[in-house]
C-alpha cells in the first residue's frame, strides 16, 4: 500500500500565508510519521476488522474550494436545525467565512485567529492524539491548514449548541481533513456539534481529528454526526481528557459512509471524572461501520458509561469494540458498557467486543452485548391496526434509536435526526 | 339479500402445521352481535387469527368474505383499513414507541385508505381524550409505550379504546374478558356498547358467559372441535353457563386436544 500519492499532495500544499512558523515544523513530522507507518492493514489487531486498502489504493485530491459552490451551500443549508450559538462551516478543511456565522473569542478558526496576529500554538492541538499510534491522524496533521477552534471561557454556559459543519467540495475523489479543537474551561457548560455532510454523490474521503480538553468541573456534550450521503470513506479520531468532577458526553451518530472508522478515546484523568459514550450506527447495503472505544481510568472514583446501538440492515457489518482500562489506583470507578444490536438485513453482519483491563480492585465494571432481529409479533400488532409492514418495522427501528437519539441535547438536532434515521430505515426497509 | 358482513364457508384452517378448524361457517350481518363460544381448544382464538390474517395460521381449504370481498387476499394491514378490528387476548408490549404516535398513525392509515381527511395532531388528542375518558383510563397512558408496563386490565382497556377510535366495521373480541376484575370488565362491555350500530357487527369470543350479561349478543355460536355444533340466541350461553362445555363433547363423541 502506498502514501505516495499522499507525499505529491503534501509538497503541493501551500499553507495559509498568515500561518505562523510552528505550523510547518508540525505538519513535516506528522507527514514523517504517516510515512513511516503507512496505512494499516488487517494483520494489525485494531484494523482486524476493517480493510481500508480501498483507501490507500485511491488517489485522492484535495479540493481547492474555488469560490462559492451552490451544491456546498445547498449541503450546508440542509444540514441546518434551529437556534445555534455559533455555526462554522469548514469546505476541503478551510473555514469558509460567507457561510459561517462565529461567536468571537468562543468559536472561530485558527484562520481567523492567524489573521487576527494571534499565532501561538492552540491549547489541545497535537497533545491528545498520537500520531505514531494514529497514521490517519498524523495524515491529518500533515494537511492541517485550518481548524475549528472551541473555547469556553470559565463560569460560561452556553445555551445554544456550537454547530460544526464539514463538507468537501463536489468532484472526483476529493479528500478533506477536519480538525477540531475543544477547551471546556472550569465550570462551563457547551454542546458542540460536529456535523459531516456531502455536497455531491462522488467518493470521498473524510480524515478528521477531534481533541478535546474538558476542565474542571466543566460539562460538555459533544456530537459526532456522520451524515454523508455519498459513497464516503471516513476515519474519525477523537480523544479527549476529562478533569476533576468534569463530564463529557459524546454522541456518535454514524448515518452514512461506506466505510466508517471512528476511534474515540477518553481519558479521566482526575477524581470524579465522568464520561458517557452513547453511539448509534446505522447501516445499509454494503456499509461497513467500525467503531473502537476506549476509557481510561486513571484516577478514583470515576464514571464511565458507555451505550452503542447498531442497526444493520442489507447485507452491512458493524464492529464495536470497547475498552475499558482502569488503572492500579483508580479505585471506586463505576464503568458500564452497552452494545445492543438489531440486524434487519439477511446478509447483515456484527462484531461486538468488550476488552476490559482491570488493575484496581475495588471497582465496578459490566458489559454486554446483544444481537437481536425485529420482534414479528410487535410488527403484525402495528400491521393489525392498519399500519404497514415498512412503517411498522421503521417504527421499531425508531425505538431502538430512540435512547441515543433521547440523549442528544438539543431538540431541534433531535428532530433532524430522528428524520434521517426514519429515511434511512425506510430505505433499508424496501433493500432487505 | 344485502351482504352479509362477514361470511365464512367450510373454513378449515391450521395453527402452524397443525388442523385445528375442520369446517366452520357463520354469516354476520351488519347490526348483529355475535358469541362464539366453546371449550380451550375448541378453535376459538384459530378463527380469531385467521381473521386477522396472523402469521403461522393457514387457511387450508373454504373462503372467508368481508362485505362480500376474498378476506384471505388481503394483508392484516389492509384488512384493519377495510375496517376489521381486533381486540387481542394477548396484546404485545411495544418498548420506545409511543402510545399515541401509534393510535395517530394507525387512525389516519385507515383513514386514507377509505378517503377521508386525515386527523392532526391537535384533533388527535381532543378525540383521544374524549375516548379515555369513555374507558376510564388514565391520560399518561397515552405517551407510553405501547402496552409497556401496563396492567393485564390497562391492556384490556387500550384495546377497547384502541377499537373506540378507530371505529371498524367489524369488531373481532378474543376473550377480551379473561383475566379481567368487574371494574374493568364493566369497562370493555360499556365500550363496545357503545359502537353498536345498525352498521357495524361484532363477534365477541369468549370462555364465560358474564361478559354476555352485559354485551347482550343477537347469536350465540358453540365451536367444538374445530366446527359450530350448535346456535342459537342467547339462551344458549345461559345453558352453556348452567350446564358447562362436558355434554358437548359427549355429544361430539371426541376427547378435547
Amino acid at each position: 500500500m502506498s502514501t505516495l500519492g499522499f507525499r505529491e499532495a503534501f509538497e503541493a500544499l501551500v499553507p495559509d500565508a498568515a500561518a505562523p512558523a510552528w505550523l510547518g515544523d508540525l505538519r513535516r513530522e506528522a507527514f514523517q510519521h504517516f510515512e513511516a507507518a503507512g496505512f494499516p492493514t488487517r494483520r494489525q489487531e485494531a484494523w482486524r476488522y476493517t480493510n481500508v486498502s480501498a483507501i490507500a489504493e485511491t488517489t485522492f485530491e484535495l479540493g481547492s474550494d474555488a469560490g462559492e459552490d451552490a451544491s456546498v451551500t445547498r449541503a450546508v443549508n440542509g444540514a441546518a436545525f434551529g437556534e445555534t450559538a455559533a455555526t462554522l462551516v469548514f469546505v476541503d478543511g478551510r473555514f469558509a467565512p460567507d457561510l459561517s456565522r462565529t461567536l468571537p473569542e468562543v468559536a472561530t478558526s485558527l484562520s481567523v485567529s492567524w489573521a487576527g496576529g494571534s499565532t501561538g500554538r492552540p491549547g489541545p492541538l497535537g497533545e491528545l492524539v498520537d500520531p505514531k499510534l494514529h497514521p490517519f491522524a498524523a495524515l491529518n496533521t500533515a494537511f492541517l491548514c485550518d481548524a475549528a477552534r472551541i473555547e469556553v471561557p470559565q463560569n460560561v454556559t452556553l445555551e445554544k449548541p456550537i454547530h460544526l459543519i464539514f463538507v468537501a467540495t463536489p468532484g472526483a475523489r476529493r479528500v478533506h481533513h477536519p480538525r477540531i479543537l475543544v477547551g471546556a474551561r472550569a465550570s462551563s457548560r457547551a454542546t458542540v456539534v460536529a456535523d459531516f455532510v456531502s455536497a455531491s454523490p462522488e467518493v470521498s474521503f473524510c480524515n478528521a481529528v477531534t481533541e478535546i480538553e474538558v476542565g474542571p468541573g466543566a460539562n460538555l456534550d459533544f456530537v459526532l454526526c456522520q451524515r454523508e450521503t455519498s459513497p464516503t470513506f471516513h476515519v474519525s479520531n477523537l480523544a479527549a481528557r476529562v478533569d476533576r468532577d468534569a463530564r463529557l458526553a459524546t454522541h456518535t451518530l454514524c448515518l452514512g459512509g461506506n466505510l466508517v472508522r471512528n476511534d474515540l478515546q477518553v481519558r479521566l484523568v482526575a477524581e470524579g471524572a465522568e464520561c458517557r459514550m452513547n453511539g448509534l450506527y446505522l447501516g445499509t447495503d454494503r456499509e461497513r461501520i467500525d467503531n473502537y472505544t476506549e476509557v481510561c481510568h486513571e484516577a478514583p472514583h470515576g464514571t464511565s458509561a458507555e451505550l452503542y446501538k447498531g442497526i444493520l440492515a442489507g447485507s452491512s457489518h458493524g464492529v464495536f469494540r470497547g475498552r475499558v482500562i482502569v488503572a492500579p489506583d483508580a479505585q471506586k470507578t463505576d464503568a458500564r458498557q452497552q452494545n445492543p444490536n438489531l440486524l434487519l438485513g439477511a446478509g447483515a453482519e456484527v462484531n461486538s467486543r468488550p476488552q476490559l483491563e482491570i488493575r484496581a480492585d475495588d471497582v465496578k465494571c459490566s458489559h454486554g452485548s446483544t444481537v437481536g432481529r425485529l420482534d414479528e409479533e410487535a410488527i403484525f400488532y402495528l400491521r393489525s391496526r392498519g399500519v404497514g409492514t415498512e412503517h411498522a418495522r421503521t417504527m421499531l427501528g425508531q425505538a431502538f434509536a430512540a435512547e441515543i437519539v433521547d440523549a442528544v441535547p438539543d431538540q431541534g438536532l433531535r428532530d433532524a435526526l430522528l428524520a434521517l434515521i426514519t429515511a434511512r430505515l425506510w430505505t433499508t426497509g424496501e433493500a432487505s | 339479500m344485502t351482504t352479509p358482513l362477514l361470511e365464512l364457508r367450510d373454513v378449515h384452517a391450521n395453527a402452524g402445521e397443525t388442523p385445528i378448524l375442520k369446517g366452520v361457517n357463520l354469516t354476520l350481518h351488519a347490526g348483529e352481535v355475535h358469541a362464539l363460544m366453546g371449550p380451550n381448544g375448541s378453535g376459538k382464538s384459530t378463527l380469531a387469527s385467521v381473521l386477522c390474517g396472523r402469521p403461522s395460521f393457514s387457511v387450508t381449504s373454504g373462503e372467508i368474505l368481508f362485505e362480500g370481498k376474498d378476506l384471505l387476499a388481503l394483508q392484516p394491514e389492509i384488512r384493519a383499513r377495510e375496517g376489521i378490528f381486533m381486540a387481542f387476548q394477548y396484546p404485545v408490549e411495544i418498548p420506545g414507541v409511543p402510545n399515541n404516535h401509534f393510535l395517530r398513525t394507525a387512525l389516519n392509515a385507515i383513514r386514507r385508505h377509505q378517503g377521508q381527511p386525515e386527523v392532526d395532531a391537535f384533533d388527535f388528542l381532543a378525540l383521544c381524550r374524549e375516548k379515555m375518558a369513555q374507558v376510564e383510563m388514565p391520560e399518561d397512558l397515552m405517551k407510553r409505550s405501547i402496552n409497556e408496563g401496563f396492567s393485564g386490565g390497562e391492556k384490556k382497556r387500550n384495546e377497547v379504546l384502541q377499537m373506540l377510535l378507530l371505529e371498524p366495521k367489524l369488531a373481532v373480541l378474543d376473550e377480551t374478558d379473561s383475566g379481567l376484575d368487574i371494574d374493568a370488565l364493566r369497562c370493555v362491555a360499556e365500550g363496545v356498547n357503545s359502537l353498536r350500530s345498525p352498521e357495524r357487527g361484532m363477534l365477541v369470543i369468549t370462555h364465560y358467559q358474564r361478559l354476555l350479561d352485559s354485551i347482550i349478543p343477537d347469536v350465540v355460536h358453540v365451536l367444538s372441535d374445530g366446527r359450530i355444533v350448535r346456535s342459537g340466541d342467547r339462551s344458549l350461553a345461559l345453558e352453556l353457563e348452567e350446564k358447562g362445555y362436558g355434554w358437548l363433547e359427549e355429544a361430539a363423541g371426541a376427547a378435547p386436544a
